[in-house]
């Protein structure tokens, strides 16, 4: 029996190695997440873009989301093979900076537009998109209009949301509430909690529960429909506009400091925020550019939401406050 | 009634695998301990902590009473019947849930329980309007006895199943009645293992995390394993996470430690080896409950797989199969799967025999009583160390050898063959025990030793008890999604990875077809853990 599994293993090694990383003269190593790096997502476009002006081999890992990214850098420290980390968003960039792995990029990004004016040296934001909550238009005809609405509105139209503890787009919307709600978000997340079906691990479930029809609205993006209405083309599926804001989620790629090739880099980076790159990703990533792209996007993303007031909290205070602000979420959500 | 020179290789065989897996182990968690970094100094035993701990508890010990409870009357009625048309393919089916990854599972429970489901919809015809709840402890308590009532059926029918053909043919002379039949003769066989699978069934509540969160319906529904995985993936404090780990696998220890404290009845078991006819339940009333019984325990598993399997089928299959990464992920889904099941009943048969061999002794001495125990508990308590926390670990010891990735699958295996492994110690053990008893002394007494007696006397009958076992450890590792989510997936794709970044890229179709198509797969390997099913009854 031993030597079956030797050999099982040994055939395992087989069946992966041409999957491990080829030794080329001049490699990028970019860790990013997962959905990024799939069939439909803008990874495999944008690595043979880039690679056709580099004349280099650019290497995708992707790890299953945003915080798993950070944590892999933390945990390979000044080790790792990373040369960009790409995919972190920000809420994420005080902590990010923490680790003390980055620098700044000093690269020219005048091209970058995103609301609320987002800018900082180290981390370069080449997406972009607002949470927001998508219901399903054949179950429920009179969306919320703020999030005051969604709150106080009838209990029996459910939302599914995802866990802060666990998800990005959870988190999103505990600060979501915080922004809009402040010291009354306790009370806020009390009253909230009777219209909520469930609080999934991750955006998927939740995701999957409402395409299902098992709940008719669910926490997403501003930019959800888009997919529906350019892959699927039905425009079942909306994102309610709320009057008192979105709150956005603004994602971004950095360099690391012991980046081999640190002009390779640079520029890497510069072609995010290109039109050559930019062009990928509204349709693969579904999320809006952070710069101009060479056309104008598909008539879908001009039907989308587009909010007029953008809030964000800032990424120090989010990395203060993150852990009170949980225990604050848990204890309201859970009281009877 | 083993030579000295067999005690002593298989009280040997344990010992390694014991100090394998505590290795394994605690590397994991000496390497995450000994890893500075900027931890924040977070309060362990909050009041929130302790009502993760009391819910835990609560939910995992009403799963276990409820999945054990609807088990044993599915499994005396199975038995009583042992041929009928389709009886095959419903222990098939009792084998599938296990294989499906749990938000498989959920997607699918919902489907007949949920708001939209079949269920609401009958109720809403019959005038309900507002659609019954299932989110919160009965959504739990659903999906739990959905997933482990046919794991118990299967655990619980394999003993009634080794009940010697003199046993039936001695309480039908004595003309005994179905009360005083379950009394003597099926009860004391029963009780031998249901503590065993009590305490299966309760590590895999206790450490359940998709199913818990997806229909607990919010954070007051919570397992431990949810606070683990956020103390390590989101606040990266190894620290916290260890702590508690150590409080998850105390608390599943005495709760193990309790259920062991139940009397069971050490029944040996001599049988000539004829063939099993069951001169019982011949009786129109005892034909019409089993009927009933079977039929339920059918429908209430059968209904959420009917659901996957009309969703999948929507999906275009055949592009699907045709996908880029379809065969790159079925294939190491596969490899992974038969690499953990082949060192997962390894290792049980190691741990069994070992314990045996002390056993076999007259009086063990206190080492040898504490190794039988020590390879007891650790069988058991490997189901409650987080994937997490090994897959964390391992992936920083192994840093310092460079690259991690051709490791990963590897690791994946072993992490999965460590979970499988109190499956197949409970497939195997009553089995082997069994075996035995009625063959040792013969054995001693014809001087058959070694290979010949492996060959001869141990191979034909343990054949299936083996595959069964592989099968369980195969499906398991084939429906895992956890372990392998640690490592970067361009590295790694596994089927239950593909089915989620399938999700995650917003084809909720595709996933349903993969889904669809990962649970054939599983069936096909079911089929390879009834094989042996026909040749027994024949023989």
């Amino acid at each position: 029996m031993r030597g079956i599994s030797t050999f099982l293993l040994a055939a395992t090694a087989a069946v992966l190695a041409p999957f491990a990383a080829k030794a080329q003269d001049k490699t990028l190593t970019v860790y990013t997440y997962e959905s990024f790096t799939s069939d439909w997502g803008p990874g495999p476009k944008i690595k043979a873009e880039f690679e056709k002006t580099c004349a280099c081999t650019v290497n995708l890992i992707g790890v299953a989301d945003g915080v798993a990214l950070l944590t892999r850098l933390k945990l390979e420290g000044e080790g790792s093979e990373a040369d960009i980390a790409l995919g972190l968003d920000t809420s994420l960039i005080s902590e990010a900076k923490a680790t003390g792995l980055f620098e700044a990029n000093g690269i020219e990004k005048s091209a970058v537009k995103v609301p609320g004016n987002y800018a900082d040296d180290t981390f370069l934001p080449y997406d972009y998109g607002h949470f927001a909550v998508i219901y399903d238009t054949q179950t429920i005809k009179t969306p919320p209009k703020s999030l005051k609405d969604l709150i106080e509105g009838d209990t029996s139209q459910k939302i599914a949301i995802q866990d802060p503890r666990t998800s990005t787009p959870g988190l999103g919307l505990l600060l979501w509430v915080k922004a809009v709600y402040g010291d009354k978000a306790p009370e806020a997340w009390a009253k909230l909690k009777d219209r909520v079906l469930t609080v999934t691990p991750g955006w998927s479930e939740a995701y999957g529960l409402f395409t299902k029809g098992e709940a008719p609205m669910v926490l997403s993006y501003t930019t959800s429909p888009a997919y529906h209405m350019v892959e699927e083309k039905t425009d079942r599926y909306q994102a309610a506009s709320f009057s008192d804001g979105h709150y956005i989620q603004i994602e971004v790629a950095g360099m690391l400091k012991h980046a081999k090739d640190k002009d390779l880099a640079k520029s890497f980076l510069t072609f995010l925020i290109s039109p050559a790159a930019q062009d990928i990703i509204p349709t693969t990533n579904w999320m809006m550019p952070a710069a101009a792209t060479s056309a104008p996007l598909p008539d879908a993303f001009d039907k989308l939401v587009k909010p007029a007031n953008t809030l964000l909290i800032g990424s120090d205070e989010v990395a203060k406050n993150r852990q009170a602000w949980i225990d604050e979420w848990l204890t309201a959500m859970s009281r009877k | 009634m083993l030579t000295a020179a067999e005690r002593r290789r298989g009280i040997g065989a344990g010992l390694t695998v014991l100090a394998a897996v505590l290795l394994f182990v605690g590397t994991a968690v000496a390497t995450l301990l000994a890893w500075d970094g900027d931890q924040s100094a977070s309060r362990l035993f909050t009041s929130y902590t302790w009502s993760i701990l009391r819910f835990t508890l609560l939910q995992a010990a009403l799963s276990t009473l409820l999945s054990v409870a609807f088990a044993i009357p599915v499994a005396l009625a199975l038995a009583r019947r042992p041929r009928f048309a389709g009886r095959t393919w419903i222990l098939r089916l009792m084998a599938l849930p296990m294989g499906l990854p749990a938000l498989v599972g959920a997607l699918g429970l919902l489907g007949v329980w949920g708001r939209q489901g079949v269920m609401n919809g009958w109720l809403n015809t019959a005038g309900l309007e507002q659609p019954v709840s299932v989110y919160g402890l009965s959504g739990i308590l659903l999906a739990h006895t959905f997933f482990n009532i046919p794991l118990a059926v299967r655990l619980l029918l394999a003993v009634l199943e080794r009940l010697p053909a003199e046993y039936w043919l001695l309480s039908a002379s004595l003309g005994m009645k179905p009360v005083s039949i379950f009394r003597f003769v099926e009860w004391p066989a029963l009780a031998r293992v249901v503590p065993g699978v009590a305490g299966l069934v309760f590590m895999l509540c206790a450490t359940s995390f998709t199913l818990v969160l997806v229909l607990g319906g919010g954070p007051a529904a919570t397992t431990l394993e949810v606070a683990i995985y956020q103390a390590l993936r989101f606040d990266f404090d190894p620290p916290r996470a260890i702590a508690l780990a150590f409080l998850q696998i105390a608390l599943t220890a005495a709760v193990i430690a309790l259920i062991a404290l139940l009397p069971a009845a050490t029944d040996t078991v001599r049988t000539a080896g004829r063939k099993v006819l069951r001169l019982d339940g011949r009786s129109a009333a005892s034909r019409l409950w089993d009927g009933l019984i079977i039929a339920a325990a059918v429908i209430f598993v059968a209904s959420p797989l009917l659901s996957v399997l009309v969703a999948g089928l929507r999906a275009d299959l055949w592009k699907l199969v045709n996908g880029p990464r379809f065969i790159q992920a079925a294939t190491t889904s596969l490899i992974i799967a038969v690499t953990a099941g082949v060192i997962a009943v390894t290792a049980s048969l190691a741990i069994i025999t070992a314990r045996q061999a002390i056993k076999d002794r007259r009086d063990p001495n206190l080492a040898e009583r504490l190794l039988s125990i020590s390879l007891a508990g650790t069988s058991s308590l490997v189901l409650v160390v987080p994937p997490i926390i090994l897959g964390t670990g391992w992936f920083l010891v192994l840093r310092q050898l460079g690259n991690v990735a051709p490791f990963a699958p590897y690791l994946v295996a072993i992490i999965n063959a460590m979970m499988a492994l109190p499956f197949a110690v409970r497939v195997l053990e009553p089995a082997l025990q069994d075996h035995r008893h009625q063959t040792a002394r013969l054995a001693a007494a014809l001087g058959v030793t070694g290979p010949a007696k492996w060959r001869l006397i141990d191979l034909p009958v343990l054949t299936r008890p083996v595959l069964t076992a592989l099968s369980f450890a195969m499906a398991l590792s084939l429906g895992d999604l956890g372990a392998v989510a640690l490592f970067g997936s361009s590295d790694l794709v596994t089927l239950p990875w593909l089915v989620y970044s399938t999700l995650s890229s917003y084809r909720t179709n595709d996933a349903d077809g993969l889904a669809l198509i990962l649970g054939a797969i599983c069936l096909a390997l079911t089929i390879l853990g009834t094989a042996g099913q026909k040749e027994h009854k024949h023989a």
